[in-house]
């Protein structure tokens, strides 16, 4: 969601223009099978797995790992949703809405959660995840699963399991659809 | 993408537009929302300052607005007309000054009053103003609960989201408001919410209970309860407003029970979808029958619960962008 906040929202807004194609989408679809099994690796199982995607760009993607998730483990794993818009730490600087709902009918306490976003830029949006997801319970563990890490962190995170790891500057922009993964530019910012 | 710019203050429902009531609404459904989680309360607000002028009783406009600041984190400051130095003689313009110089950075008003918000939103100089009742005016934050209720149950009857509906299930929806209509600031409120939306109100009081100007208001009037109670989606019920001498234009609390109250009869009248709402407080046995109150048509308890959440989207509207460059945005 920071990617897309970051590059469709006014002063900052603009049209994305392509330039290369990292993961087609056969590749995503082999990078969300791999994270899915590292998932159910590490924790023995997905017993105790809720995916929570952020909106948006992390929700079809929680969406899809939950399906890879059932097929190989033979249960579905509960899948919420979570909008970070009043944890934000620019509210009064650039305030943004809740521009999708948050839904997590679950109690997270004792859960391992796996946080799902598309991206991984500054790490502020997982920051607020963070915050929003202590007020559903006490989670026995957080885990973070992005498809992309683009580098730039201004907070001390890290993410669990990477799709793909690409480095990328500060203006460019990484656009992840059902499609793939594009890397581009925004012009008329 | 849109952007939606917030106005400085909420002194009357016109202040917002038809854009700015869905904004708040949809605003409002994702608070209600954090009302449901297992801890109520989000950061979105922290350390501003909330202050709450009340000139005037209060129990539901009082405890929503000092809740939804809490669950926004922001700090609020209670400020009592009845212990306060008013009683030593200061003014309102200096008690004003005094709160803001405090720091508020937001002033929520009641007055008998009307018109004292418009007069203090002159005199702050960057605390938002944000009217909680003034005297038979406005009471902009009561329309929007009804609204937000309203629309939650259309809702639920056709299986969908709220905010999925946006503001166009108003449109053409049939609302009576019943009572007390001169002395009410919640009519008021309602009439300009709903007609700004595309509802078609219609009005129905005793005729010493009619706004002098009502030819003016773009509502129609009716004579017969009893008619006009058969035809409609919404029915609003208002309080007889004694404490502003309403007591007077009626001959007797039972003839104006039996003529405008919503009575056991009455409400067997009622299509079974119509809405029943009441902004309370209710005076049961006067303008509705203890029944009918706790009938399931009756959506009294739901608008309170929605005050809250509406609080919390008008303070988290004006005070979110108090010190943005542009206006908020979606999307």
């Amino acid at each position: 969601m920071a990617e897309r906040e970051r590059s469709h929202t006014r002063p900052l807004g603009g049209v994305f223009i392509p330039r290369a194609q990292v993961l087609s989408a056969a590749d995503l679809q082999r990078a969300l099978t791999r994270m899915s099994h590292e998932v159910a690796e590490r924790n023995g199982g997905i017993e105790e797995v809720v995916l929570v995607g952020l909106q948006t760009g992390g929700v079809p993607i929680a969406k899809r790992m939950a399906a890879v998730l059932t097929e190989i483990e033979g249960a579905e794993p509960p899948v919420g949703t979570l909008d970070v818009a009043f944890y934000r730490d620019d509210i009064g600087l650039r305030p943004v809405l809740p521009e999708a709902t948050t839904d997590i009918s679950m109690d997270l306490t004792g859960a391992i959660v796996v946080l799902v976003d598309d991206v991984l830029f500054t790490g502020r949006t997982v920051r607020a995840a963070l915050n929003a997801l202590g007020d559903y319970g006490r989670a026995k563990a957080i885990q973070l699963a992005v498809v992309v890490d683009r580098g730039h962190r201004e907070l001390p995170i890290r993410p669990d399991f990477v799709g793909k790891n690409l480095p990328t500057n500060r203006e460019e922009m990484v656009d992840v659809s059902d499609d793939g993964v594009m890397i581009g530019t925004v012009e008329g910012r | 993408m849109t952007e939606f710019r917030a106005p400085r203050h909420l002194l009357s429902i016109d202040d917002l537009g038809a854009n700015g009531i869905r904004e708040a609404m949809s605003l409002a459904e994702a608070f209600a929302e954090v009302e449901r989680r297992v801890i109520p309360k989000v950061p979105a607000l922290r350390g501003k300052v909330v202050a709450t002028l009340f000139f005037e009783d209060s129990t539901r406009t009082r405890l929503s607005f000092e809740s939804a600041a809490k669950r926004l984190s922001c700090d609020v400051l209670t400020f009592n007309a009845g212990t306060s130095s008013l009683k030593k003689g200061e003014s309102l313009r200096d008690t004003v000054e005094v709160i803001e110089a405090m720091g508020a950075d937001a002033v929520v008003i009641r007055h008998s009053c009307s018109g004292t918000p418009v007069q203090v939103s002159r005199w702050v100089s960057r605390a938002r103003v944000i009217n909680g009742g003034d005297g038979s005016h406005e009471h902009p934050t009561q329309a929007l609960a009804d609204c937000l209720t309203v629309r939650q149950v259309i809702a639920e009857r056709q299986g969908v989201e709220p905010d999925s509906l946006g503001v166009e299930c108003f449109n053409g929806l049939r609302v009576l408001i019943v009572g007390d209509i001169a002395h009410s600031r919640v009519a008021r409120s309602q009439v300009l919410a709903y007609t700004t939306l595309g509802a078609r109100v219609t009005l129905c009081a005793p005729g010493t209970l009619l706004p002098g100007n009502v030819e003016s208001w773009p509502v129609g009037v009716a004579g017969d309860l009893d008619a006009a109670i058969k035809e409609t989606d919404v029915v609003s019920l208002l309080r007889l407003q004694r404490e502003r001498g309403s007591g007077t234009y009626v001959p007797s609390l039972r003839e104006y029970t039996q003529g405008w109250g919503l009575t056991a009869r009455r409400a067997s009248l009622l299509k079974k979808e119509t809405i029943i709402t009441h902004p309370g407080p209710m005076v049961r046995g006067v303008e509705i029958a203890s029944d009918v109150a706790d009938m399931e048509q009756s959506v009294v308890k739901r608008q309170v619960t929605n005050g809250v959440a509406v609080r919390m989207a008008v303070l988290f509207l004006l005070l979110a962008t108090s010190d943005a460059r542009g206006g908020i945005q979606r999307g």
